[in-house]
């Protein structure tokens, strides 16, 4: 129970800070490079995205773990009422995840907005904006296929990630987007007194103080392993370790 | 269809004067995470191409019985496809080179310049000219990917596809091939593209 709870924990950790989605695997860019003007707009664009992210970590886990994968339970029910049993124990629906995915993630935001506007207007209005633009939005997709990669990849099936893990991934890298979107539009507020030089204004700039800004976040590398070791013999250390990460990070970020 | 630019025009624009990735900063994903090396750029250049010709003609080709409120799904659903079909490809033959792209390539699919050029282009233009601007669009892409990716890779690692061609006594800016360099070489790249047009509009302005 407690290596579930640090493996859960450190998943979040990662996916927030140390492979942080915008600054270590260039996802959500468009976003970051578009939306991150204003820190109040930054800030909703962050949510929005941790709520369709979750939402979209839910369905795509379930759609993966009962129909798609090799062996899958519905697949192979279904399947076994036309075919031969070995015949539907072979039927693989991976090849269709990509599909599956990008219609599941669409599909969802539109009733996720449909619903918000009906039920929660004064929510309605803080994300609405942001909500359609969101269905393009590469972080939600890679959320998916990293879950993905850890249930279709793994060759033990008890190493298969389930729920608990795919949905802390997705919160994670949630709130590592909205982390890293809210110091970018901080930081650009600053930027607009500033004397930047004309061919370098707007974007160009923006690109380059992410670069410093991914710097920074480098600080994190290895923080989880550290974490790892600290956490396994004796949890009394937990504590220690948690409050020296922060400080760690926000040291870096300031060079 | 008087005021729409003809083939040659989208074909034309799309290299440079609307390059996807310098003028309109779209696709920046696979830009900024596949460019710390020229052959990985090809390659994915050449998947982007693969998808966008195909995506742009099937929609050209629909584009009469397209529903407006259900266009984006369509765009969607028709680059999925071919996105898998690209993947399956790579996985089967550069077995390699597939792992290094890793899950780049499936985020194709959400690639804002292949579903901008649908919107802008193929949903309401015959199919010539929306292979055509597929085709210069890709061009402009597969350019802009190779510029980033050289600049990180002669710096990063001394040489071009992986032979080396900075002398030995060059010590190798490890920072170019991981994140931050991306992030630095395309800011750095996109300021000096800005700079050098300006100046020719300024001077086709005076003279």
């Amino acid at each position: 129970m407690l290596s579930y709870l640090i493996d859960i924990f450190l998943i979040g950790i990662v996916a927030a800070l140390i492979n942080n989605f915008v600054l270590y695997y260039f996802v959500g860019i468009c976003p970051f490079v578009g939306v991150s003007r204003k820190i109040s707009t930054a800030f909703g664009m962050g949510c929005a995205v941790i709520f369709v992210i979750s939402i979209a970590a839910l369905i795509s886990w379930t759609i993966t773990t009962y129909v798609l994968m090799p062996g899958a339970p519905l697949t192979q029910w279904a399947a076994g009422l036309f075919m031969t049993p070995e015949a539907a124990a072979g039927v693989d629906l991976t090849v269709l995840s990509y599909i599956v995915y990008i219609f599941a993630i669409s599909s969802s935001v539109q009733f996720v907005e449909m619903y918000v506007r009906k039920f929660f207007p004064p929510l309605y209005k803080a994300l609405g904006v942001y909500l359609p633009l969101i269905t393009t939005n590469c972080a939600i997709l890679f959320a998916c296929l990293v879950i993905m990669s850890k249930i279709v990849g793994v060759d033990n099936p008890a190493d298969a990630w389930d729920l608990g893990r795919g949905l802390t991934l997705a919160v994670g890298g949630g709130i590592g987007f909205t982390i890293a979107i809210v110091i970018m539009a901080g930081i650009r507020e600053e930027l607009d007194l500033c004397d930047v030089p004309k061919p370098f204004e707007g974007a160009a700039i923006t690109l380059i103080v992410a670069g410093i800004l991914a710097l920074g976040f480098m600080g994190f590398t290895g923080v989880d392993s550290g974490l790892r070791k600290a956490m396994m013999p004796e949890p009394a250390a937990v504590t220690a370790q948690v409050q020296a990460a922060p400080e760690a990070g926000g040291g870096d970020v300031h060079n | 269809m008087a005021d729409q630019p003809t083939a040659i025009e989208r074909f034309v624009q799309g290299i440079l004067p609307e390059n996807p990735v310098y003028r309109q900063l779209l696709g920046l994903c696979p830009t900024l995470a596949v460019t710390n090396g020229l052959q990985a750029a090809i390659t994915m250049s050449a998947a982007v191409t693969f998808v966008l010709v195909c995506a742009n003609v099937i929609t050209s080709l629909i584009r009469n019985l397209l529903k407006p409120h259900l266009r984006i799904v369509i765009f969607t659903l028709t680059i999925a496809t071919f996105v898998t079909i690209a993947d399956r490809f790579l996985a089967a033959y550069l077995y390699q080179m597939s792992k290094v792209l890793g899950p780049y390539i499936p985020l194709i699919i959400v690639n804002c310049l292949i579903i901008c050029r649908c919107e802008v282009c193929a949903s309401k233009q015959g199919v010539f000219t929306a292979g055509a601007d597929a085709i210069g669009q890709s061009l402009g892409f597969c350019l802009a990917l190779c510029s980033i990716a050289a600049v990180r890779e002669i710096l990063g690692t001394g040489g071009l596809f992986g032979i080396r061609v900075l002398p030995a006594a060059w010590s190798d800016w490890v920072i170019m091939v991981l994140p931050p360099g991306a992030f630095l070489t395309f800011g750095l790249l996109l300021g000096l593209v800005n700079w050098y047009s300006d100046r020719r509009s300024g001077k086709a302005n005076r003279g």
